[in-house]
Parts: structure tokens; C-alpha cells; sequence
């Protein structure tokens, strides 16, 4: 009888943890991306990419520590990162779609940020696939994050 | 199924994926690199290259350096030991490759002395005095000259040779040469025409040994 009553509570309450699994994929997914395109095709890692990996990373250990067991705060420790994370890949696209002018690009002179190594069915660069799964996290993140704090 | 074995699943089938893009793309890479130099034999030496050791020697080195870098300044020794060890069988031959800011200029003077004959010792005393011109990564041709005093060079025949036509061409050719055979990085060998499975020295020691073998049959 208690199982009849309870699954629909259970139901609902497991729903933030698939939100952050979703975003654990998303990261995990990105993560070894970029370890691909870096260490076995070799392609050049520029400071901006640097900088969305530093914020990227880290999310594959956070997120999971608090899946098991299932903790919403770590929505409040996984957003900063994503947040800024977004923030570079946004500039990263503008960067490479020349919005923002090429003085103030903060790179090296070996691997300049604008150059663009990757060109998918015309228009999918890997800035915008970092920025694509930042605002991926991000918008499941705060899902989990509003649907856990009813 | 439980959330603890779904994870663990997932964790360990993306890390599957990975490893086996990765297997797949060098094996790829491999054949594709052996292909391209098997097809690009004209682009590995040339008629301007400096070469050392005998003509006929039966195993061919060609290396693609980069006055300027420091892991050629590291394997130049090493090559030369190889080829001590093994005298009048093995033939190095050198291609430019200045791929650092400012290289090209330094590769220009090596260029000039190579027409007075002076390239290899002109060549060795810039890589055993590297860290006296490169400086910060940055390789400064203003602080060559005096590393190359003593070597007997007509100083005013080299600036005049460092501007010709003829020395832009020819640092122009070794760099098509170098994108065509899919150089990226320095130093890279090429042994008997057949590039370097990965980069290492024991890589190149492997090739070389294999080569020596293969010719004293």
C-alpha cells in the first residue's frame, strides 16, 4: 500500500536528478570532445578554450557528487562555473563571428582565438558548441535547481 | 534499473567511445600520413637542401627543422650520434621549417651561408647557442652575428644573399614541401620516405634501426 502512495512522490522527486544527470552527460560529453580535438587530432588549443575548459571540466566530478545521493545544492556550486564558463564562450563566438574586434582578443601569438579549425554543415564551430552546452547546463541546471526548491 | 549501475554504465560507455575514436582516428591518421609521403616523394628532398654523409648511403634522413626550436636543438646530437655509430650509412638531409615568429629570418641566414658552404657549422653554433637568441620563444635575428663570428663567413656577401629572391624561394618551397607532407611540428623525420609512427626518439631509433637492417640484406 505505502508503494501505491509513494510512487508518484518518488516520481516527481527523481525528476531533478535526471535534470542534473542530463547535465552530467552534456558535460561529460563535452569534456572528452575536447580532449579529442586537443590530444588525439592535436588541433590547437587557443587561451579562450583554455578558459571554457577550466569552468567545463570540473563539472563532470561536481555534478555527480551530488546525484548520489541526490543533494540540490549542487546547483549552487555548479552554476558559478557554468555562468562564467557561458560567459567565455560567448565571447569566444562573438570573437570568431568578428562582433568583437580583433584588438582586445587576449590571445597569444601562437594559436589566435579567431582562427577557426573546425567548420561543421557550414556554421558549427567548436566556440559554439562550448557555448551551446554551457546554456544546455545552465538551463538544466536551474531547472533542477526551481523544480527541487518547491 | 538502479541511478548507481545507469551512471556507472554511462560513465564507462562514453570512456568506451572515447578510446575507440581515438584508436580509430590514429589508425587512420597513420595510414593517411604514410600515404601522403609515399605519394609526396618529390617534396622530400630537394636540390637546395643541405645534406650530410654520403650520397649513396643507403639510409635517407630527412629532417624538418626549425633553427629557433628547442626540441631540434635537442635530437640534432642525437642524429648525429646515429650516425656516427653507423658510418657512411646514413644520410642526413635538412629542411627548413621556420615555424616560429621570426625564424624565418634566422633560417635565412643559415640559407646564406649554406652558399658559402658554411651551412652545418653555421647550423651548429646557433642550435649550441639557442638560448643566446631565442629569447622567450621569440627568435631575434639581430643576436645571431656574433655566435657566427670565427666561422669564416663574408658577413657582407651573407646580408646581400639573406635578401635575395632566391633564398625567399627557397624557404618558401620547404614550406609547401612541409604542408604537403603534413608537417605541423619540428622537428619531424622523415626515414627512407616513410614519416615517424608518433613522435619520439625512440621512434626514429626504431625506424632508423629498421632501415640499416632492411638495407644490409
Amino acid at each position: 500500500m505505502s508503494n501505491t502512495l509513494q510512487a508518484p512522490v518518488r516520481a516527481r522527486d527523481d525528476m531533478p536528478w535526471w535534470l542534473i544527470f542530463g547535465a552530467w552527460l552534456v558535460a561529460s560529453t563535452s569534456t572528452l570532445g575536447a580532449l579529442f580535438f586537443g590530444e588525439v587530432m592535436n588541433l590547437p588549443t587557443c587561451v579562450l578554450c583554455w578558459y571554457q575548459r577550466i569552468f567545463m571540466f570540473p563539472l563532470v566530478l561536481v555534478l555527480p557528487i551530488g546525484m548520489f545521493p541526490l543533494d540540490r545544492k549542487v546547483v549552487r556550486f555548479a552554476l558559478p562555473l557554468a555562468a562564467l564558463g557561458w560567459l567565455f564562450a560567448a565571447f569566444h563566438v562573438l570573437l570568431v563571428a568578428g562582433v568583437i574586434p580583433e584588438d582586445i582578443r587576449p590571445c597569444t601569438q601562437g594559436v589566435p582565438c579567431s582562427e577557426q579549425v573546425i567548420e561543421w554543415f557550414g556554421f558549427v564551430t567548436i566556440p559554439l558548441l562550448s557555448l551551446a552546452a554551457f546554456s544546455a547546463i545552465i538551463a538544466l541546471l536551474v531547472l533542477a535547481y526551481l523544480r527541487d526548491s518547491k | 534499473m538502479k541511478k548507481e549501475v545507469l551512471f556507472v554504465v554511462v560513465a564507462v560507455g562514453l570512456f568506451v567511445v572515447f578510446l575507440f575514436g581515438t584508436m580509430a582516428y590514429k589508425g587512420e591518421q597513420k595510414v593517411r600520413s604514410a600515404q601522403v609521403a609515399e605519394r609526396s616523394r618529390e617534396n622530400l628532398v630537394r636540390m637546395h637542401s643541405p645534406t650530410l654523409g654520403r650520397d649513396d648511403a643507403p639510409v635517407v634522413i630527412v629532417e624538418f627543422l626549425d633553427p629557433a626550436c628547442g626540441t631540434c636543438r635537442e635530437f640534432y646530437p642525437l642524429v648525429k650520434q646515429m650516425m656516427a655509430a653507423n658510418p657512411d650509412r646514413i644520410r642526413l638531409v635538412l629542411r627548413y621549417a621556420p615555424f616560429h615568429d621570426g625564424s624565418e629570418q634566422v633560417v635565412a641566414v643559415l640559407e646564406a651561408a649554406r652558399r658559402q658552404g658554411k651551412f652545418w657549422p653555421a647550423l651548429e653554433a646557433l642550435l649550441a647557442r639557442q638560448a643566446e637568441w631565442v629569447l622567450d620563444h621569440k627568435p631575434q635575428v639581430a643576436l645571431v652575428w656574433k655566435h657566427l663570428e670565427g666561422l669564416g663567413l663574408n658577413l657582407e656577401q651573407l646580408r646581400a644573399d639573406m635578401a635575395a629572391p632566391q633564398t625567399a624561394r627557397v624557404i618558401a618551397q620547404d614550406l609547401d614541401d612541409a604542408r604537403i607532407l603534413n608537417v605541423t611540428k619540428t622537428p619531424e623525420f622523415f626515414v627512407n620516405g616513410r614519416p615517424l609512427p608518433s613522435f619520439g626518439y625512440d621512434q626514429l631509433k626504431e625506424l632508423v634501426d629498421k632501415a640499416l637492417a632492411s638495407a644490409r640484406r
